[in-house]
């Protein structure tokens, strides 16, 4: 890749013609370090926020009404609170160090991290690289994403796949969440914060390039495919709104999270509004 | 100055503040300049009002002031984008408006700066395959086929997106790397082209356009003049496209353990050496630094690839005066415009036995 190319100006034996000698790293007076710092703040609360709670153990099942927050979703050690495990206790015990939610939370964590959403929102808030668009970043050299480790970004198909899988294990347990104490049908707050995060991750999910891709993306004649070619169209529709559907459930995640915290930790009650 | 400037009804002229970068390549700086601006200006015409007034020797590239030629590609305020697009209303009274030329490309002059980078990739990209067996006239295509490589063909060349991508200009020594966003749409729109019969583009991107250095950050997205979305629906479906022939992660694997998994990727890696493209067809190879490469054999072998389904008149080139130059001057030329590309003894609508078209089903003789 580094074998030398044609001779264009740039390439000429005894180095590049100069660009316009201008100092400023940039000349733009917008406040364009505005929105990466907002991404930052958010980004960096929420790692913070996941790692603490996912190491945590504790407050992420209310028995009464039977809410499992995502997190520990799906919960398959026999440590696991009694009823939390909807789908029983294949692996047994875990040892310590390891987090109820290692099923889970490496394929949700590397299904966000390999998302070229947050890709972009990440190289630029948090790697500065570019910080905005025609601000010069800090870094001496730079290869993108052509060699290791950042050529893992590319397996992002892969993450989407298993994150597919993760998401009906979510709708399953928000389908239980629709009971009361008494195991009869029910609803309260919790019931529809849960439901509204299902619909933020299915459509962040579905809005996925690479669920774009694989519904007809790859195809070169959408006109042999009618099917695949309206499952593209309605991806495409949502996959403009992506990085929206990226942010809110990233939100809806963390709210469903601590508002199952606090039940279950007895700091309020859940607002019932049938059984 | 500005005295004979048409006063616009409405608001009345104001004094506006620029400060404009001026020197070569042997260095320059900023330079202040008070000038008149009416409404409904762009910074084009501010700049044009300066060569009329302070500046007459400022430099600048510009051609059809709509928007659609893509010359006039400069740095307002620090942000990349067309100067005859760019309203003087989006900017308040007291601002000081700064313009700079382009800073990823080898400057010239003023706001003038060499984008041949940009043309040099142009000919490195393999261009359209034609399908094999199918006539030029019997290219049959479905709107909805085509209608995904439509959208890259707005594009205006303005190399705005070029300019503004932080992996050259950011980094010089990546331009050997890589083609930038202009290019990788390119790739995108023949890849997606239901005629084409390359089926290599993928890899090329990869190996040979440097598609891996896109950190898909979307500046490319943010610049276009043309809302082409560059980074959703080009360098994101073709690094999709490449995912599917080369990072499965079984493959890479296997690759690791075996050793093998380099057949699909060889073909178009092993080939690099000029940066041209070898297999398109003898004229691939030559960086001509005036434009398109006028190889007289490479033209014969495009015709030869062509069936008009009849003799075709050969292109000729217009006339030109002795000393070698076209009389485009009105003073001493015969006719009132230059001439016609169609040859001057042509009048249009042509005779339908003129027409280079045969229509397969239609005009059987
Ligand atoms: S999205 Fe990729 S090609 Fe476009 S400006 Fe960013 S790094 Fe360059
Ligand atoms: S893709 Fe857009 S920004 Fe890039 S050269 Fe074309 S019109 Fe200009
Ligand atoms: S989840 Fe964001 S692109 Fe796939
Ligand atoms: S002058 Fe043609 S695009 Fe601005």
């Amino acid at each position: 890749m580094t074998a030398p190319s044609a001779t264009t100006p740039t390439t000429r034996p005894g180095g590049a013609r100069p660009r316009a000698a201008i100092a400023a790293r940039t000349l733009r007076t917008d406040r364009w370090w505005l929105q990466p710092l907002i991404i930052a703040a958010i980004l960096l609360f929420f790692i913070v926020y996941s790692t603490i709670r996912i190491f945590m153990a504790k407050w992420y099942y209310v028995e009464d009404y039977h809410y499992l927050t995502p997190l520990y979703s799906p919960c398959i050690s026999t440590e696991c609170v009694p009823g939390s495990a909807h789908f029983g206790t294949p692996l047994g015990d875990f040892p310590f160090f390891i987090p109820l939610g290692i099923i889970a939370f490496p394929i949700v964590a590397g299904f966000r991290v390999t998302c070229y959403y947050y890709r972009k929102a990440g190289y630029r808030s948090l790697w500065a690289s570019p910080p905005a668009c025609a601000v010069n970043e800090p870094h001496k050299s730079y290869s993108g994403e052509t060699r290791f480790p950042l050529f893992v970004m590319n397996w992002h198909r892969y993450f989407f796949y298993l994150a597919a899988l993760i998401l009906l294990v979510n709708i399953y347990d928000a389908v239980l969440a629709f009971r009361g104490p008494d195991g009869n049908f029910g609803v309260g707050l919790g019931t529809l914060i849960i439901l509204v995060n299902i619909v933020a991750l299915a459509g962040y999910t579905a809005s996925c390039h690479a669920c774009r891709h694989v519904m007809g993306g790859r195809l070169k004649h959408f006109s042999k495919n009618p099917v695949r070619y309206r499952l593209w169209t309605f991806v495409s529709k949502l996959n403009v709104r992506h990085g929206t559907f990226a942010m809110t459930s990233l939100f809806t995640v963390i709210l469903t999270d601590f508002y199952v915290m606090a039940l279950s930790a007895g700091w309020f009650d859940d607002l019932r509004f049938i059984n | 100055m500005g005295a004979n400037d048409p006063q616009a009804a409405g608001k009345p002229a104001t004094k506006r503040q620029f400060r404009i970068w001026r020197g070569d390549e042997n260095g320059g700086d900023l330079q202040d300049y008070t000038v008149e601006v009416n409404e409904g200006e762009v910074v084009l015409d501010v700049i044009h009002r300066l060569q009329a007034t302070d500046a007459p020797d400022l430099a600048c590239r510009w051609n059809c002031k709509a928007g659609k030629c893509g010359s006039c590609s400069m740095e307002i305020n620090g942000k990349p984008k067309l100067s005859c697009m760019t309203r003087m209303s989006t900017f308040t009274e007291d601002e000081t408006i700064t313009v700079t030329p382009l800073r990823t490309f080898p400057i010239i002059r003023d706001l003038v700066t060499d984008v041949s980078f940009n043309y040099e990739k142009a000919r490195e990209t393999p261009a359209f395959a034609p399908p094999p067996g199918v006539a030029p006239g019997d290219y049959r295509m479905q709107q909805i086929d085509v209608e995904r490589s439509q959208e890259f063909r707005k594009c205006i060349e303005c190399f705005l997106c070029q300019n503004v991508c932080h992996v050259v200009r950011d980094h010089e020594e990546n331009k050997t790397a890589f083609s930038g966003p202009r290019y990788f749409i390119r790739a995108a729109e023949l890849d997606m082209h239901p005629l084409d019969a390359r089926n290599d583009r993928k890899e090329y991107a990869q190996a040979e356009q440097g598609l891996g250095f896109c950190n898909i950050t979307k500046c490319c997205t943010e610049v276009c003049p043309e809302h082409i979305k560059i980074t959703d629906n080009g360098i994101i479906p073709m690094k999709e496209r490449v995912v599917d022939r080369k990072y499965d992660p079984l493959v890479w694997l296997g690759s690791k353990i075996f050793r093998r998994g380099q057949v699909p990727q060889t073909s178009v890696t092993s080939g690099h050496s000029s940066g041209a493209v070898h297999s398109s067809g003898g004229a691939g190879g030559q960086h001509s630094h005036a434009g398109g490469s006028h190889d007289p054999q490479a033209e014969l072998q495009a015709q030869k690839g062509v069936n008009w389904h009849r003799e075709v008149p050969h292109p000729t080139a217009p006339a030109v005066d002795d000393r070698g130059k076209l009389p485009l001057t009105e003073l001493t030329f015969d006719r009132a415009a230059a001439p016609s590309p169609f040859g001057d003894d042509v009048t249009f609508p042509l005779p339908p036995e003129h027409l280079n078209f045969a229509h397969p089903d239609q005009d059987k003789h």
